[in-house]
């Protein structure tokens, strides 16, 4: 029984969202007695360093941390509001579970436990193991994540366990590992200001890595040209030598059109191809037909565009590449990362100082996340589940028998329609809010209200959680010791600042209790979870992302590590592919020839716009802990629809209009914000919000047939000036999905 | 090295806000921003400008304000208003021409950026210009700015007629000398403005 026990307005009135805009022990000054905890901020892939300050086992504010080398201070909005989470009156501190027609009772955690367990055992001997499905996320240490895959396949032996990292990175990741044969950002940070030209693709670089504007910036004071590419001109966009406009979905023209450029003027590197790479005949006839005119149509930009980057690009001594969601979140999103990552390899400008590629990571642990075995196609080490030897190594770790390793199981997306289409009954989640965050979120709802049993683990009772049977209390990042993984691939350490309060636990021994009562106490007794990591060393050790030679200490002397870092005293790998050198077994890099197509869904004559999706600066992914700061909710308070005033003209639309932005699945009417910085034929609307102001009612459910990515970034939708919506749901507070 | 001085770069401002919320922060007025940001004029471009207080050499402020309650520290910061002296008359906000001095009807008296005087007499950063992601805010030597940017920094100002001089640097194309700011028409004809710059329509003119 997955329903809302109650209607969600009556929820909200108890669990919020609420702003918090006072801080623990009020607006009180720096004193002697508390202590600064270095860590980490826990809402992007930049993971800043942070101090926050503790009284009385508070978290009361926070200080700057200069000294941690990636962002030496610097922090977004949502990094100097962050200690503002602890202390949160939404807080949820005892386990609770849905009573129908009253909401959610707290109960203890033995009850909660035997609840879960039982639930667990009736759904798996009726309906099979893998009617028992597991939905993670990448913001979770890596510790914790790599519990998750481990107690998906030990404790639950279900095939089923994927990640909300599947909504991230996995399109980078794929395309990375066919070209290199390796799936992580190839630089650290700070070979970004030494590059002579930089390409950010579909990366809107000042609202979702806001650090990392400062590393461009100041290789534009070196003299660097900058190249963006984004359907909306975003704020580092704004000073580029080169902003091309493109069409959401046109991207391969662009790159294609450039190599094509490239290889017509001689600007590629003959020797390095020569040497390091395969493949690059089939890519040069590939792009034969590129020209700038036919690229120019795919791209929809000026030709002239096209062949203006390629002359940037080209003849630079040195050169960066960066991409993000806006070309990976496509139906053929690996397709784009591999044309981007073929004009790296094309023109040998990688693996060297100011030379190189990176994929900017969007959730805390996006980088981290994907690689300790929480996806349903992999094992810790980044290894593979289908591969006998690594499937015998890891069952060797575990101590179990290879057998009774599950096989690759389904990712997110089936995963949902899988449960929508009943034959997934049970679900237990964690640091995912699908609700929100999925595509077609009328479909993820109707999901949901089908499964006979589900379990959250959470902080605050999110959107999803509110659609669960038990929600057991767990905990936040300051509130455990761990490490993550940075965008860069550094390894870094999250502290604990204060206990969970009252009956809430850390998320590791939850689980660990569950596997427990499941009968395999001996497989998850882990005193803290520094024995998680420890287990983790050996778990990794051999695979891609060999984190052996890592120990906290270690971690804690340095800074953090990068791996590969294979043995104890390995200075680890700050940069990849140093003299020609690629992950493949040949050691080579394997060129991808890539041909454009069409998005799932274009515009026609009944949906004839564009809608893109994406994030604002003040709010992290679902905003489930974002939604609930008062400062980030006063800074971008909701949803927005921005238009070039030629199509808002066309609908009569004015600037603080309610304009309705209606697709084929769901609609959301929100404000229109007219602005000249978009192109006139797509629309955006920011996805943080819920309910009614959910960009998801909208999107499509289509994915990558290789890396399972959602066509988040392009789908059809019509616009229609509305009325402002009174309705109960319009009534709630803005952060709980109301409109003013 | 010599001592540090804050630099503004407009030009590289992303309008992320971490200033102003990171201004809250500071001890000595902890729940209040006293800086803010302005949207230059979001219809038509994503630029954004941070304002702290300049700190001018011989502010307007105090010059104006009745009760002679705010004060220069010696190295050149003007004050927030001293409590016993202020009368809430907000002169002070009025003639600013930077628009940084806060009335604090709570407390009945202006409050003003001080450059984080508490952080900034003991050797640390002001709050904004730690947390700054882009550099826009940067406080720092001026011979470390001098080497890491190729802007230059001035502290002149030209309002119309009226000279300013100021503590704080904002970082200009090399051969300006002087910032100077002439008085325009708000809502003029689009035919006098310049060519639009950021009209992603204009960019993509001639495709179908
Ligand atoms: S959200 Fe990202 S950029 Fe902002 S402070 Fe946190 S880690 Fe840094
Ligand atoms: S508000 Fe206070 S500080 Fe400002 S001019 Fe009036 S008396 Fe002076
Ligand atoms: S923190 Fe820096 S980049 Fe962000 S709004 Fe303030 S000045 Fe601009």
């Amino acid at each position: 029984m997955a329903k809302l026990p109650v209607e969600a307005p009556e929820l909200v009135r108890v669990f919020g969202p609420t702003l918090h805009r006072v801080p623990a022990g009020g607006w009180s000054r720096t004193t002697e007695d508390e202590k600064l905890v270095k860590t980490h901020c826990c809402f992007c892939g930049q993971q800043c360093g942070i101090q926050l300050r503790v009284q009385d086992n508070k978290v009361v504010g926070f200080e700057p941390w200069e000294d941690f080398p990636f962002n030496r201070g610097k922090l977004c909005p949502k990094g100097v509001k962050r200690y503002m989470q602890a202390e949160h009156p939404d807080r949820l501190k005892h386990p609770i579970q849905r009573v129908e027609g009253a909401g959610f009772e707290a109960i203890s955690w033995d009850f909660a436990m035997q609840r879960v367990v039982g639930e667990i055992q009736r759904i798996q001997s009726t309906y099979g193991k893998d009617a028992f499905a597991v939905l993670t996320g990448a913001s979770l240490t890596n510790e914790k994540a790599y519990l998750m895959g481990k107690f998906a396949r030990v404790a639950l032996q279900t095939a089923n366990i994927d990640y909300n990292g599947r909504l991230c990175m996995v399109s980078a990741g794929a395309a990375s590992k066919k070209v290199f044969g390796m799936d992580r950002s190839a630089n650290p940070w700070s070979d970004i200001p030494k590059a002579k030209v930089i390409l950010a693709a579909g990366a809107n670089i000042a609202e979702c890595a806001p650090i990392t504007t400062d590393y461009i910036w100041q290789a534009r004071e070196n003299g660097a040209k900058l190249i963006i590419l984004d359907p909306r001109m975003t704020p580092i966009a704004r000073n580029a030598d080169l902003f091309i406009p493109v069409r959401p979905g046109g991207d391969i023209g662009v790159f294609n059109g450039m190599l094509h450029i490239l290889i017509e003027r001689g600007w590629i590197d003959r020797k390095f191809i020569e040497e390091h790479t395969t493949g690059f005949d089939q890519l040069a006839e590939s792009v034969k037909k590129y020209t700038p005119e036919y690229s120019s149509k795919i791209a929809g930009v000026p030709a002239e565009m096209i062949v203006k980057a390629a002359e940037l690009w080209g003849p630079a001594p040195t050169s960066f590449l960066m991409h993000a969601r806006g070309i990976e979140h496509h139906t053929k999103g690996v397709d784009n990362c591999m044309a981007a990552i073929n004009l790296v390899v094309a023109t040998g400008r990688i693996g060297r100082e100011g030379c190189g590629y990176a994929m900017i990571t969007g959730q805390g642990n996006g980088q981290g996340g994907r690689e300790q075995g929480q996806k349903c196609d992999q094992l810790p080490g980044s290894r593979d589940i289908s591969n006998p030897e690594h499937r015998k190594y890891i069952a060797g770790v575990w101590g179990v028998e290879e057998a009774s390793l599950p096989q690759k199981g389904l990712s997110a997306i089936p995963l949902v329609e899988a449960i929508h289409a009943g034959k997934i009954k049970g679900l237990v989640s964690i640091c995912f809010n699908p609700v929100v965050s999925l595509p077609d979120a009328n479909f993820v709802r109707e999901a949901l209200e089908k499964l006979e049993f589900f379990t959250c683990i959470d902080f605050f009772l999110s959107e999803t959680a509110r659609y669960a049977d038990v929600v057991l209390a767990g905990s936040l990042m300051e509130e455990d010791e761990g490490t993550t993984t940075n965008v860069e691939g550094r390894v870094i350490r999250h502290r604990k600042a204060v206990t969970p309060p009252v009956e809430a636990r850390e998320d590791w021994k939850i689980i660990c209790e569950i596997a427990g009562r499941l009968g395999y106490a001996d497989k998850f007794s882990y005193p803290s979870s520094k024995e998680i990591f420890e287990e983790l060393r050996i778990a990794s050790k051999g695979g891609v992302s060999d984190y052996y030679g890592m120990t906290w200490d270690r971690l804690d002397e340095s800074n953090g590590l990068f791996w590969p870092c294979p043995e104890v005293g390995h200075p680890g790998t700050p940069r990849l592919y140093e003299n020609g050198k690629f992950g493949h077994p040949d050691g080579r890099a394997h060129f991808m020839p890539v041909e454009w197509r069409p998005s799932d869904e274009m515009p026609d004559e009944e949906y004839p716009v564009i809608l893109t999706t994406g994030r604002v600066v003040s709010q992290f992914l679902s905003g489930t802990q974002t939604r609930r700061i008062g400062a980030l909710v006063d800074q971008t308070s909701q949803p927005f629809c921005e238009m070039h005033p030629r199509l808002a003209d066309k609908y009569g639309i004015g600037d603080g209009d309610f304009v309705k932005v209606e697709s084929r699945r769901g609609n959301v009417v929100v404000h229109a914000k007219v602005v000249k910085t978009i192109r006139p034929d797509t629309v955006f609307v920011p996805y943080h919000w819920p309910l009614d102001r959910s960009a998801n009612n909208c999107t499509n459910r289509a994915i990558d047939p290789v890396s399972n990515i959602p066509e988040f970034k392009i789908c059809a939708v019509r616009l229609s000036k509305a009325d402002q919506p009174t309705d109960s749901i319009a009534m709630l507070e803005v952060q709980a999905g109301g409109v003013r | 090295m010599s001592e540090a001085a804050f630099f503004i770069d407009y030009s590289r401002c992303i309008g992320c806000e971490a200033c102003v919320n990171a201004c809250a922060e500071c001890d000595t007025h902890r729940g209040t921003s006293m800086i803010h940001l302005e949207t230059i004029e979001r219809r038509e471009s994503v630029q954004t400008a941070p304002q702290i207080c300049m700190h001018c050499e011989d502010p307007i402020c105090a010059q104006v304000c009745p009760a002679d309650a705010i004060k220069k520290t010696p190295d050149g910061v003007v004050q927030s208003s001293l409590k016993p002296r202020c009368i809430g008359c907000s002169n002070c906000v009025l003639s600013c021409p930077f628009g940084v001095p806060k009335y604090m009807s709570g407390i009945d008296q202006m409050m003003k950026c001080d450059m984080c005087y508490d952080r900034s007499s003991v050797g640390k950063k002001p709050m904004c210009a730690t947390v700054c992601p882009s550099g826009a805010l940067t406080y720092t030597s001026m011979e470390e700015i001098q080497r890491t940017r190729q802007g230059i920094p001035v502290n002149s100002w030209k309002f119309g007629a009226e000279e300013v001089k100021t503590k704080v640097y904002v970082m200009v194309p090399r051969e300006v000398t002087r910032v100077e700011i002439e008085l325009v028409q708000i809502h003029t004809t689009p035919s006098a403005l310049p060519n639009d710059p950021y009209d992603v329509a204009l960019m993509l003119e001639g495709m179908e």
